[in-house]
């Protein structure tokens, strides 16, 4: 079945429905990684928003549903050139195309990838419809295009309620906790959560609307603040909550949105960039050692390394290609935050050891309070 | 300025000569390196054996030595230049073991030389067998484990310990005899029990059996800082057991998860980590195709074949950064050079699929085996980029030129299912058309995986090609979407035509009509996520077309030359790059057009635009479409660009230089007999056929022996000396193997002295920098042959009518640019044997040795420019003040069965240089860089042929006065003695033990003497030969070259080497010219 993508200057890309076949109006991004498609479907950051990959042949590998980052697929759609009819891998259990039709996420491939991501860069994120409608009328369809805006999309990836995981779930080693750690899933990954499992954490994890209050009062080790999806200055009232948590004296470390909205928690600024950085090759240097590390990255917002008061935090990483904040450690606080993903999945491992230093923290603290 | 202090004067080393597994992708390498460190303002000492090389050019190098890779010659010039640092990972494996020799010698530290890059120890840990497995053992990485055992029980017990299947390898057997794969005990005892019997020492190798896994691979880099990036994996469609390189290799992997790809890329960056790589590096995997399980099965610590490979499929220029690397830098101060924005500290991403087919020799060996193993034996490849992986596979079929341009050869027709399956379990070249037609018979995907143990990934993919193929055969008319689809998977217009009863045009026409044309697309290391400036594209049919018709100046396409194979080597690319840079420096836009990822030509900064695409005229018509250059140069690319002249000319392109018309005229028989005649020069007396009958009437009419080979072929191919009737037929019959659309040539044999030269014409003057003369009798390719510049034994009044006649023919020719002519001096009287209205192998050696720049002069000259202008007397000019003697190279060792007897037909892979003041040096010294230095045992077996008994007594005295014990067959030696040279007579192979076999066996031989007899493929010569050649004794098959190598070990007590800095020849040359 014929589908189509309509951005909001009017292009027009025509390719063939694949997945659910359901009209969407969503953000268009594209992302670099050649592969881990699967864990790109399922990282609840993209909630929102529609996915073009610039890898050309997709779904090559099937779906290996433990690699899924998060219950189930999250992009409203997914822009692909070719998806692959034969799925190979000894661990897939389903096709692409498959996965695409149970999660009712629109796809639609035969679409030219590179002549997309072209123009994305050039103009900058825009918003699209994908529609199997081929009397789509522009002059009714633009307007709505440009009014769309990805709000509340925190909520929508939360958790409900807390839930608790042991060294042992989600396939990590089973081992004696050593730490606690309390999650603050803005759309956690679960990766992050299995690192820190893997490393000898118990791990609650609290839903977006958490109050700092119950969780100092559990007295974790330490705390992290996930990934998650949207424009982190309109988290206002997690905004302050984890300022709570930032003064508590408990460890803290941030991924991603995690990051950006302790940033804001301290005055900083974030702004939408033109269009973001979303792969698996993006270099970030560590300011302490001059090492670089290759990162998986998602993020359309970014903290405005401008508008940081030097006196609460000091740059630790920067993006060794466009200079932007990859990182900041807080003055006076046992705060650190990143804003590429050093639990990758997809992406390099380079950074994982990011984890360990979190553990350090936590284990410094602990001496200093006894 | 570089970081690390004190480094000004830094020595480069070459990989030497041509060979199978090591060959154009050093000169790439190094030759980018060397411009890196020249950014740098470094002073760069090169030393490489190879004249064929761009990176030996003054332009390159601040000082250039074509000499010897031997310790000896490398101490001589680090005592002569005084360099500060030696940079020794760019030269392949030869000049990594040469780097290592000086450091661990101690040399280069009682000299004050730096090893830069990679330290001695990383090198040792990652080319040491035992060292690398224990850095492996004690990072936990894994690698096939393996143990010599030397009896059964110890043998049963490591199996049960590793897990059967385990592979049997009996250590000093003759090509691995004796060993095999067992699946259990019973075998293993069986197969263990007769290997310990088979081995010399009582040995055998007991290794995991890994066969069948899939083969991945990771470039990777490391700077000084401990940054570390992956440059781009690879996935190998033949599973492991195949070569890399003689796998079919498409980047970036394929069937790998994240997961699996995140494992081995971790387990990369460990590696070169602990082994503190600085530059880059490539690690080889094998990984089980149903778990997680992987080993790591090769680490090579330097810029490889597979670097190339992955510098072209992405972009990013590896040698290039390794050099800065080496100088201090880390990756996060290099700018990446493709988008100018970025840094050479990110991992490049790809938004096409490369797919890479090795060029394999067997057309020119047939008799060689064609079974694929692990000890390669292409001696070239192609690359080809496009949006999926079927159209990258189509595209790179038809840049092999091997007359296939689908997976539909035709050959299997024939065959029953049956027959087809069984096919299927050979390992060689032609696998992946035979799953074609397994395919075709519905064969399942299931049994073709269990038999070829290729991954059901790409099956599927040469399934969608077979059913595109049905589609087409079996289509009424071509809707829009059939040849949208076709397109889209690269088949060409001229396959669709044929399969579909048009005509070419017409589907051209058609497509045209719908509006289906190739798009261009950039090579920009980031799938579009930056702006890059790039000049490096690839064409597809399901996009977008984003190259701009660039205008303004004047703009010329340069032809490549191709993949490299035996006849069309590296100097062609050397005299593409070398026009383009001259008509560039001439004001002109370039753009080049190849399909060779191992070269210079390749690389994205060598003309203004690089198009990455089959050179066949469809690809050419598509860039020319959108690019409209204003003309064409064809001369410098091989007889590859050579063949799109008609091409272009129909599309309107204009070809600079000699016209189409003129180089038709020198191939073609009858009109080129007509110039000869006008100019009355005589050539031996010739024939045109078709058929066999005509070729039998025209061999009796000429009387044996006489050449037949088919016309336009390079190298010789399907040339042959025919004796009889009997070859007549039998050379027919291989020749007509292909649809020849030009007739057979049958021509008299003279068995007179070869002599070449390469001339530079404008129309009306000819310059000739150097008459070569060859040191074997005509009969043996001039690529094949010893060839000495100046010309030694022909006298002035040869040497005037060599000029005259190159003067009549380049002018009857109408020749603007470069020609080639080919003579037979017999019996005092000029005869000429060949015609290229082209430049030709010796190019790049002739410009070198003479110091006059051939092909910048041909290239000005094509652009109306005259010799007399260009500061050069026209004639033949000025001896240089040296010898310079080229080598051929082989490479017969690699390819098992290959007939070894040096013929019309060209067997070289390469070639080196020996250049001195006197002859001898010259000689001894091009023994020497090509690898010909005979052993300490001094003994050596003769056996000619009935017509050169007589002359073998000379040789024969001469090797018995050198000291050499002489082992002859029973009349050789009959002979021998009877004219009081000593010989030992030797039994045949079949006759009674001990045999030649048992000697060769021994290793006591140094060198082999065969002149075989005509046919003797059957007999005991070729089978002496192979073994001699597999057991690493050297074989002469021609007593020319006997003589040469004679001289050369009687002066071989010259024992200090002058050596010759060839960037000051052509520094004196121009002087003595103005």
């Amino acid at each position: 079945m014929k589908a189509f993508l309509i951005l909001e200057d009017g292009t027009i890309f025509e390719g063939q429905s694949v997945g659910a076949a359901k009209e969407v109006i969503s953000e268009i991004v594209f992302n670099t990684s050649m592969t881990g498609y699967l864990e790109v479907l399922t990282d609840p950051s993209y909630a929102g928003q529609a996915v073009t990959m610039t890898y050309p042949l997709i779904g090559n590998y099937g779906v290996c549903y433990q690699d899924m980052e998060s219950a189930k697929g999250w992009p409203d759609g997914f822009i692909v050139r070719e998806i692959s009819r034969m799925p190979s891998n000894f661990r897939s259990e389903a096709s692409l195309e498959n996965f695409l039709e149970k999660n009712e996420i629109a796809g639609i491939c035969g679409i030219d990838t590179r002549a997309l991501t072209k123009l994305l860069r050039e103009k900058g994120t825009m918003n699209g419809m994908i529609t199997t409608r081929e009397d789509y009328r522009l002059d009714e369809i633009l307007p709505r295009l440009k009014e769309y805006r990805v709000t509340g999309v925190v909520e929508r990836v939360s958790r409900d309620s807390i839930e608790h995981f042991e060294p042992g779930d989600l396939g990590s080693e089973k081992k004696p906790a050593q730490y606690k750690v309390a999650v603050i899933d803005v759309g956690t990954k679960n990766n992050i959560i299995r690192c820190l499992l893997q490393r000898g954490c118990k791990v609650d994890v609290y839903p977006s609307n958490f109050q700092a209050e119950e969780v100092i009062a559990s007295r974790p080790d330490g705390i992290m603040v996930t990934n998650g999806p949207g424009d982190p200055s309109e988290c206002v009232s997690i905004i302050d909550q984890i300022r709570l948590l930032a003064d508590s004296g408990i460890p803290v470390f941030a991924i991603c949105l995690g990051h950006q909205l302790m940033a804001l928690a301290h005055g900083a600024k974030t702004y939408k960039m033109k269009y973001g950085h979303r792969g698996a090759n993006h270099p970030v240097k560590d300011l302490h050692s001059g090492r670089v590390y290759i990162s998986s990255q998602n993020h359309g917002y970014v903290v405005d390394g401008d508008s940081l008061d030097a006196g609460a935090a000091r740059p630790w990483f920067v993006n060794v290609n466009d200079g932007t904040v990859e990182g900041l450690e807080y003055i006076g606080k046992p705060v650190k935050t990143v804003q590429f993903h050093p639990e990758a999945n997809a992406g390099p491992k380079d950074s994982e050891i990011l984890f360990e230093e979190f553990i350090a923290m936590m284990g410094g603290n602990r001496e200093c309070q006894n | 300025m570089p970081k690390l202090e004190g480094i000004k004067r830094v020595l480069v080393i070459g990989s030497g000569p041509i060979v199978i597994g090591q060959a154009a992708e050093f000169d790439y390498a190094g030759t980018q390196a060397c411009r890196s460190l020249k950014e740098e303002g470094m002073e760069v000492i090169l030393v490489n054996s190879n004249p064929a090389t761009i990176m030996t050019d003054k332009e390159i190098a601040d000082k250039v030595y074509i000499e010897p890779l031997t310790v000896e010659v490398l101490q001589h010039i680090i005592e002569l230049e005084q360099p500060d640092s030696l940079l020794p990972n760019m030269g392949g494996q030869a000049g990594l073991n040469l780097g290592m020799e000086l450091a661990e010698s101690g040399f280069l530290d009682s000299h004050g030389v730096k090893l830069l890059g990679t330290t001695a120890e990383t090198i040792r840990n990652a080319e040491g067998r035992l060292e690398f497995k224990d850095l492996m053992e004690r990072i936990g990485e894994p690698c096939a484990p393996s143990e010599l055992v030397e009896n059964i029980p110890d043998g049963v017990a490591f199996a049960d310990q590793i897990g059967y299947p385990v592979v049997l390898r009996p250590a000093y057997t003759l090509g691995g005899s004796g060993g095999g794969i067992a699946h259990d005990q019973k075998e293993l005892e069986a197969i263990l029990s007769n290997g310990l019997r088979l081995s010399r020492v009582g040995q055998v190798l007991v290794e995991r059996c890994i066969a069948g896994w899939k083969e991945i691979e990771y470039e990777v880099m490391r700077d000084s800082n401990g940054n570390c990036i992956t440059v781009c994996n690879m996935e190998n469609l033949d599973p492991v057991g195949v070569h890399t390189g003689d796998s079919i290799v498409v980047a970036p992997s394929q069937t790998l998860s994240d997961k699996e790809y995140q494992m081995l890329r971790s387990s990369a960056l460990k590696i070169i980590s602990e082994l503190g790589v600085t530059g880059g590096c490539n690690v080889q995997f094998a990984l089980h195709p149903t778990s997680f399980e992987y080993c790591v099965i090769e680490v090579n610590p330097r810029v490889s074949r597979s670097s190339a490979l992955a510098s072209k499929a992405t972009g990013y220029p590896i040698a290039k950064v390794a050099a800065k690397i080496a100088l201090g830098y880390t990756l996060d101060e290099i700018p990446n050079a493709v988008t100018g924005k970025t840094y050479a500290s990110f991992e490049p991403t790809l938004d096409y699929v490369v797919v890479k087919i090795p060029r394999l020799p067997f057309d020119k060996f047939i008799t060689a085996k064609r079974t694929l193993t692990t000890q390669m034996k292409a001696t070239g490849e192609v690359m080809s980029i496009c949006t999926n992986f079927e159209g990258g596979l189509m595209k790179a079929l038809r840049s092999l030129e091997q007359h296939v341009d689908s997976l539909d050869t035709g050959d299997y027709k024939d065959f029953t299912r049956e027959d087809v399956i069984e096919q299927l379990a050979v390992v060689d070249d032609r696998r992946i058309f035979v799953i074609a037609e397994a395919l075709r018979r519905g064969v399942s995907y299931g049994q073709i995986h269990d038999i070829t143990q290729i991954d059901p990934w790409f099956i599927d993919k040469l399934a969608i090609l077979v059913e595109m193929e049905k589609r087409l055969k079996s289509s009424k008319d071509l809707d829009e979407q059939l040849l949208k689809e076709a397109k889209r998977l690269e088949f060409p217009d001229k396959v669709i035509a044929e399969w579909t009863g048009r005509k070419e045009e017409e589907v051209k026409q058609l497509r045209y009509e719908y509006g289906i044309t190739a798009a261009f697309k950039m090579v920009d290391t980031c799938a579009a996520e930056f702006a890059s400036e790039t000049p490096y594209y690839y064409s597809c049919f399901d996009g977008v077309n984003e190259v701009e018709k660039t205008s303004g100046r004047k703009k010329i396409m340069v032809l490549g030359s191709g993949p490299i194979r035996i006849g069309q080597g590296i100097e062609f690319d050397y005299c593409s790059v070398h026009s383009v840079w001259a008509l560039s420096r001439e004001g002109y836009e370039t753009i080049i057009v190849n399909n060779n990822p191992e070269t210079v030509s390749t690389d994205f900064d060598i003309a203004d635009k690089l198009y990455f695409e089959p050179l066949t005229p469809e690809d050419v018509e598509n860039i020319v479409r959108l690019e409209q250059p204003d003309g064409a140069v064809v001369q410098f690319g091989g007889q590859t660009a050579i063949k799109l002249t008609e091409s272009l000319i129909r599309m309107g392109v204009p070809i600079l230089g000699t016209s189409g018309e003129d180089v038709d005229a020198a191939e073609d028989r009858e009109r080129f007999d007509e110039i000869l005649e006008q100019c009355c020069i005589p050539r031996p007396k010739g024939m045109t056929v078709f058929t066999t009958e005509e070729a039998l009437e025209a061999a009796n009419s000429l009387q044996y022996p006489v050449l037949i080979r088919p016309s336009y072929v390079l190298g010789g191919q399907g040339m042959q000396i025919a004796i009889s009737d009997d070859d007549i037929i039998q050379f027919m019959s291989v020749i007509n193997r292909y649809h020849q659309d030009h007739p057979i040539l049958i021509d008299k044999y003279l068995m007179g002295k070869e002599v070449e030269v390469d001339a530079v014409c404008d129309g009306e003057d000819i310059l000739i920098p150097g008459i070569m003369e060859h040191v074997e009798r005509a009969g043996i390719h001039s690529g094949d042959s010893i060839s000495v510049y100046p010309a030694q034994s022909i006298t002035e009044k040869i040497q005037n009518v060599l000029v005259d006649y190159t003067r009549k023919l380049a002018r009857s020719l109408h020749v603007i640019g470069l020609i080639n002519i080919q003579f037979i001096v017999y019996q005092d009287e000029v005869y000429v044997i060949e015609v290229n209205p082209r430049s030709s192998r010796t190019v790049p050696y002739i410009s070198k040795v003479t110091g006059i720049p051939i092909v910048d002069l041909a290239s000005r000259v094509i652009l109306g420019a005259k010799i007399r202008n260009l500061g050069y007397e026209p004639g033949l000019a000025p001896k240089a003040g040296y010898l310079a003697i080229k080598m051929p190279v082989f490479s017969f060792e690699k390819l098992r069965g290959a007939e070894i007897t040096l013929g019309p037909e060209m067997k070289s892979t390469g070639e080196c240089l020996g250049i001195a003041k006197s002859f001898n040096e010259a000689l001894y010294k091009a023994f020497l860089g090509a690898g010909v230095n005979l052993p300490k045992h001094k003994k050596m077996i003769i056996s000619v042929k009935d017509s050169d008994k007589l002359e073998s007594v000379e040789v024969a005295r001469r090797f018995k006065k050198l000291g050499y014990e002489i082992f002859a067959t029973r009349n050789t030696a009959r002979v021998l003695n009877e004219h009081g040279v000593l010989a030992i007579p030797v039994n045949r192979i079949n006759e009674e033990a001990p045999t030649l076999l048992d000697l060769l066996l021994e290793h006591q031989i140094d060198l082999v003497i065969d002149t075989p007899t005509h046919g003797d493929k059957v007999k005991d010569g070729f089978r002496i030969r192979r073994i001699a050649i597999e057991t690493g004794v050297n074989v002469l098959t021609s007593l020319d070259t006997a003589n040469a190598l004679l001289t050369s070990l009687e002066n071989s007590d010259i024992n200090h080497l002058s050596i010759v800095d060839i960037a000051m020849i052509s520094k004196s040359s121009s002087l003595k010219q103005q």
